[in-house]
């Protein structure tokens, strides 16, 4: 087995986010066909589909590979389906490296996409009773953005964290997403504006939290043999690494969906937090570390909590992240710019397929086709995520 | 403040008919002096668990499978605190009209640990910091005609003698 663990990425495809109310399998199709074009390649090319899973849309979204493949025309291509929280899209990424690395295809096909309901996500429907998701709606009233608040809020006491802090945030990702065809939310806001929105969780305001979109997200991926064959030279973006580690006990972090934390009454010393390990694990994997990076497209799913990733990825020390948004170094122009995409703030979540397109605007990027949010020369894309369950991942994409 | 031996909080002709009981089985204790979380704690490693470990533990390094029964600590230290501005989606029970709650993770010293549980009915955000010391209380979780449903909640020590 070769040393070499890169696989080229040789298309990217999106259908734009928004709230469109139509199939999931529609937007999915949209996003594959795109990616195809971009790789210059046709379906029937296409050896190993991998879907990501939406747990939202019946029988077809559990098996969202086989959905995918079917609405494109059924080719006899091997097929799986993924389902890992908000790291779905990941975990399908993860797949198709795996089958390219092992030799067992050449080209693979990772598409995933959402049709979401309005408002907090809900669990799925039910009386489960033995399902702590269920329970911690009934039994709690905790949201997503419940478990959200509570970390920024440790922001606050710990780092000194201020609401101006989290705003700015905010109004970064709003100037990067402007240019965004495929962001949803496209206007520019001011911090006045998102201290005047509603508080939903103290201290998190409407404007600072994720919202749930309608959107897809597909890469065309293959062997570095077969992308030197298909275009005639090395491959312009390849994905060094993928992490999708699992947190290590005792995770001391109160995660979704959870009432508690593991106990740390029988172990002695210091574990590594779940977040940065996740990312560690693919700087690890791909002999690359942090002040390599030109950019990072990470989850915010609030505001505060992308603070807490510049952190968790390495750009800066435990309680530095305000002084680095402050300073300018995560926005466009910047260093490291955070988010050039605009993020899930311009985006809403669509989850299987916010992990995928993390990756397609990583691929942008480096290929400077960002129109309007380029990150200029930029050659290394990190990009980190983190779902419910003890799921996250952590992609590295280099040219 | 309601507890298994109080009286409703409207008390009517149904009265003599309603009845607590808590909204979820085994999670706590109904004493009404002393309420507590039931946890486990693992026979081999001492590890503990919230809600009680059944069959495994939670240790990578452990293959217990015995685990006492244990009333977790009834106070702890706010780990962290928000509140609920919207009306949670179902299965959460809410009243109408709505009123907003907070909701605390507390830190638990002995069990290394932490837990989270809504505040007690009346305790906001501004009652709250991290650090505050709170205790356990039995309060309303939702209510029909027949039922109070309690559930734990964590309460600021001190608050109670406040008000």
């Amino acid at each position: 087995m070769s040393d070499d663990k890169r696989v080229a990425v040789l298309g990217a495809g999106m259908h734009p986010w928004g709230k469109w109310g139509r199939s999931f399998v529609e937007y999915g199709v949209h996003a594959a066909r795109e990616a195809l074009a971009d790789a210059d390649l046709s379906w029937p090319d296409v050896q190993f589909v991998s879907g990501a899973d939406t747990i939202r849309n019946g029988y077809p979204g559990f098996i969202a590979g086989a959905t995918f493949a079917q609405a494109l025309g059924w080719t006899g291509a091997k097929v799986a389906s993924s389902y890992a929280a908000c790291a779905s899209g990941a975990s399908a990424i993860a797949n198709a490296r795996a089958q390219i690395l092992a030799g067992l295809c050449d080209v693979a096909l990772v598409v995933g996409a959402d049709t979401t309901p309005k408002g907090f996500f809900a669990p799925v429907g039910g009386e489960r009773r033995d399902d702590p998701d269920w329970l911690r709606f009934h039994l709690l009233g905790a949201t997503n953005p419940t478990y959200f608040a509570l970390y920024a809020r440790r922001r606050m006491d710990r780092f000194g964290a201020t609401d101006e802090d989290f705003a700015q945030v905010k109004v970064k990702n709003s100037r990067h997403g402007a240019a965004n065809p495929n962001a949803r939310y496209r206007d520019v806001v001011t911090a006045e504006q998102v201290l005047a929105s509603p508080m939903v969780a103290d201290p998190l305001r409407l404007l600072e939290i994720c919202a749930t979109s309608d959107g897809g997200a597909a890469l065309v991926l293959s062997s570095m043999e077969f992308a030197r064959r298909h275009a005639g030279a090395e491959p312009a973006v390849t994905i060094a690494a993928v992490s999708t580690v699992t947190p290590r006990f005792p995770n001391r972090v109160i995660e979704m969906p959870n009432f508690s934390t593991d106990s740390a009454a029988a172990v002695t010393g210091d574990i590594e937090g779940f977040r940065p390990s996740i990312v560690r694990a693919v700087y690890e994997e791909a002999g690359i570390g942090p002040d390599d990076v030109d950019l990072a497209e990470v989850y915010d799913l609030s505001a505060a909590l992308e603070l807490d990733w510049y952190e968790d990825i390495g750009l800066c020390g435990e309680g530095e992240a305000e002084k680095l948004l402050a300073d300018g170094v995560t926005s466009l122009g910047g260093r490291v710019p955070v988010n050039p995409s605009g993020g899930l703030s311009s985006f809403g979540e669509a989850i299987p397929a916010q992990a995928i397109a993390q990756v397609c605007e990583a691929v942008w990027q480096l290929r400077g086709q960002a129109a309007g949010r380029q990150v200029e020369g930029a050659r290394v894309a990190v990009t980190a995520n983190q779902g419910l369950f003890g799921h996250g991942s952590s992609v590295l994409v280099t040219r | 403040m309601s507890n298994l031996d109080a009286d409703p909080p409207e008390a009517s002709s149904e009265a003599a008919t309603r009845t607590a009981v808590p909204a979820v089985e085994g999670w706590f204790s109904t004493d009404a002096e002393r309420p507590a979380l039931l946890g486990s704690r693992c026979s081999s490693c001492g590890t503990y668990a919230f809600p009680a470990a059944q069959s495994f533990c939670a240790n990578p390094r452990c293959q217990g499978t015995e685990f006492e029964a244990v009333e977790l600590s009834r106070r702890g230290k706010v780990w962290s605190y928000t509140d609920a501005r919207y009306t949670p989606p179902p299965p959460y029970v809410a009243a109408d009209p709505y009123v907003p709650f907070a909701i605390v993770a507390v830190e638990l010293e002995a069990e290394k640990m932490v837990v989270m549980g809504q505040a007690a009915s009346g305790v906001t955000v501004a009652d709250l910091s991290v650090g505050t010391e709170v205790e356990l209380v039995l309060d309303t979780l939702y209510a029909d005609d027949e039922h109070d449903y309690l559930v734990w909640k964590w309460q600021p020590v001190g608050a109670e003698a406040r008000r």
